[in-house]
């Protein structure tokens, strides 16, 4: 197992840099200049030129990477002496925000990650609840209906489903808060009524996800010979669905999981902009518009971080679930 | 149902009294959007204790469902059972899931075909062993591996120790049947239901494997139901035959009769598309022509009768119209319109020759 977490994180830091080659690559290739957005309407020859000198952006694009990532280790000093200097570890600092790129992400990472836990574990609870029920029940009256308002739930899309609880919870009615992000640590109610209507809108979409997956993979594993051993065993229905079926579909279920999670912790742009919540989501859309380079780079290196390191631990999961996967 | 059947069945019931397991009239049929299929159509049978019965016939003929049927496995919702089928003088048609669950694996068990599928991938072989043994004696986790333990030296497992603890996908294919065979009999069940069991196994593997049911058979007295398509199989391991054809017995008896002296045309043509050994090489297989029967729409009167060489000699045309009964009632049984005098003529004549 070490030997495969090893392995597998060296593997991932490959990738990592892979991915901010090429990020920087493509940035490079679409038609922006930062310096000129940076420098305004009117733009002296001469201003532009002490510009690009101060963003760096007079250097060739491997110079500019190499002092990208050599920032992470050991810290920039941007020349022209109007940025601060950025320690390690740097990841750049934006001239749009005015602000190191770090601090940016670390300001918008608890508003992420406190949206993806909250409706993470209310899906995964009845989704898979309603999932199983569904297959227990499978043919019968409950599995329909919750065949049918999964089927419902899943074709909403946020942009949607989103303005409609809006209006519903919000507008019309009062009931809860207008979406905002309050640290948890400041004030734990208000984290909680704050975020509430985005859980509930991303908590019903995911919720259908997981219960259409959970079922199908719980019936599939329900007809599967060694199931049937199970009864023949004299094992009791019960013991059957959970020591045998569950068992199975686990996999499934802790893989898809695993790569969700990885995504929604990149931050959702969509539930993010729906909402006005200012987390990753709405930052990469943002510093993409904006043309912001350093931060986009910072966005996109997080997103991938996560994906990355969530792919290795279902990968380390699922060898715990099934003992026909080696890890080496 | 169990009214229409009473007297039958006490009459069966007496004539009987020595077989442990004892099916009447069983018929499965399961509701498809297609149609219904009647894949097991009257069938009446015995088991007597420390006897193996071999059920024989193509793929779709209902062996195994009447054997999932025996253990009530079959989805209730989609499967119509009528019949009686008694274990021990216990009905099991119709019986609760709670009353069935207590006796699968202890009184009756079955061993599956395809040993791979069949154990669960994410328990030990001590584990699905030992489940069995706990569920059924209220044994304690370390009883339960101890048994576990013996009943893998019981089929032969080296090192039943150390390979408790493996997990399926770590055993070979004859090693897995093997312990396939321990959980069935973990809690020395008095029928054993084999269906195919060796099919999946090399041949050499495939002796073993039966010789080992032999020896288990004789030291416990179980009695066995053996499925096969492999009548060398049958001919080596059990005492009485029953031949299968669209979920109805065509013919029946000691193991002797019908693989000696077959009275039925389909058992003519199951034994005459075994390669003989001893035979000319050049002379090629003949195999039953056509194809069998869709279950949901079975040709009038027998079953068989759009395979079957011989309908022409039957007078009056009865293959097509009416359904030939299993007779007589005991012993060497066939269901089929040619007379007695027929068959055996034509058994002389023509088939003989060709098993050579």
């Amino acid at each position: 197992m070490l030997r495969f977490l090893v392995r597998r994180s060296l593997g991932a830091l490959v990738i990592l840099l892979i991915i901010s080659m090429v990020t920087f690559a493509l940035f490079f290739a679409i038609p922006a200049d930062p310096a000129r957005l940076y420098c305004g309407k009117v733009c002296s020859p001469e201003n532009l030129v002490l510009i690009k000198h101060s963003m760096g952006l007079d250097q060739s694009v491997p110079m500019q990477y190499w002092n990208w990532l050599s920032g992470i280790f050991v810290g920039h000093t941007y020349p022209g002496g109007d940025v601060p200097h950025c320690d390690a570890p740097c990841f750049g600092w934006s001239f749009v925000k005015k602000d190191m790129v770090l601090d940016t992400l670390m300001d918008r990472f608890p508003t992420t990650l406190s949206l993806t836990v909250g409706s993470a574990v209310v899906f995964l609870i009845f989704g898979i609840g309603t999932g199983m029920l569904a297959a227990h029940k499978q043919g019968k009256a409950a599995d329909k209906i919750a065949s049918a308002a999964s089927l419902v739930a899943t074709s909403m899309q946020i942009y949607v489903a989103g303005p409609l609880a809006l209006w519903a919870l919000v507008y019309s009615t009062d009931l809860l808060d207008l979406p905002t992000y309050v640290p948890i640590t400041e004030d734990p109610i208000g984290w909680f009524t704050g975020l509430l209507v985005p859980w509930i809108v991303l908590s019903l979409i995911w919720t259908a996800n997981y219960t259409r997956m959970t079922r199908s993979s719980m019936v599939e594993q329900l007809t599967e010979d060694y199931v049937r051993t199970a009864r023949a065993k004299g094992m009791s229905g019960t013991s059957v669905f959970m020591r045998y079926a569950w068992r199975g579909a686990m996999g499934t279920i802790v893989t898809v999981f695993g790569i969700d999670l990885g995504v929604l912790l990149g931050g959702a742009i969509i539930t993010e902009s729906t909402f006005g919540l200012h987390g990753l989501g709405e930052l990469a859309i943002r510093s993409f518009i904006d043309s912001d380079l350093s931060m986009l780079v910072g966005v996109t290196m997080v997103a991938a971080t996560f994906i990355v390191i969530f792919n290795i631990v279902v990968d380390a999961v699922y060898a715990l679930i099934d003992p026909r996967i080696r890890l080496a | 149902m169990t009214t229409q059947a009473k007297p039958e069945e006490a009459a069966a019931g007496g004539g009987s009294s020595t077989a442990f397991l004892s099916v009447r009239d069983l018929s499965v049929r399961f509701s498809t959007e297609d149609g219904v299929v009647r894949a097991v159509d009257n069938l009446s049978f015995d088991v007597e204790p420390g006897t193996t019965l071999g059920i024989v016939g193509e793929s779709g003929s209902g062996k195994s469902v009447t054997n999932l049927a025996i253990l009530g496995l079959h989805n209730p919702e989609k499967t119509d059972i009528t019949g009686s089928i008694k274990l021990a003088g216990q009905e099991l048609v119709g019986a609760s899931t709670k009353e069935l669950e207590k006796l699968r694996g202890k009184t009756m068990s079955m061993i599956f075909q395809d040993p791979l599928t069949a154990l669960s991938p994410f328990h030990t072989i001590g584990k699905q062993i030992g489940e069995t043994f706990r569920k059924h004696t209220g044994a304690s986790k370390k009883e339960a591996r101890d048994r576990a333990i013996e009943m893998l030296t019981k089929v032969g497992i080296p090192q039943p120790n150390v390979r408790v603890d493996d997990y399926p996908h770590q055993f070979s294919g004859g090693m897995r049947q093997r312990a396939m065979i321990a959980m069935s009999l973990v809690c020395n069940p008095k029928l054993v239901i084999a269906d195919e069991p060796t099919t999946a196994l090399d041949v050499t593997v495939q002796a073993q494997i039966l010789d080992l049911l032999k020896d288990l058979q004789q030291e416990m007295g179980t009695a066995i139901i053996l499925i096969t398509h492999d009548l060398g199989v049958v001919a080596n391991t059990a005492q009485k035959i029953m031949v299968m054809y669209a979920g109805r017995a065509v013919e029946r008896g000691t193991v002797r009769e019908v693989l000696k002296t077959p009275q039925h045309p389909y058992t003519w043509g199951l034994l005459s598309s075994m390669p003989n050994l001893s035979g000319p090489v050049d002379v090629p297989l003949r195999p039953v022509r056509g194809t069998p029967p869709s279950l949901i729409n079975l040709p009038s009167g027998c079953p068989f009768n759009p395979r079957c060489d011989f309908r022409e000699k039957v007078v009056g045309g009865g293959c097509t119209s009416e359904r030939p009964a299993l007779l007589p009632e005991a012993g060497h049984a066939t269901a089929c319109h040619l007379t007695a005098a027929q068959k055996q003529d034509i058994f002389i004549d023509q088939i003989q020759p060709r098993l050579g």
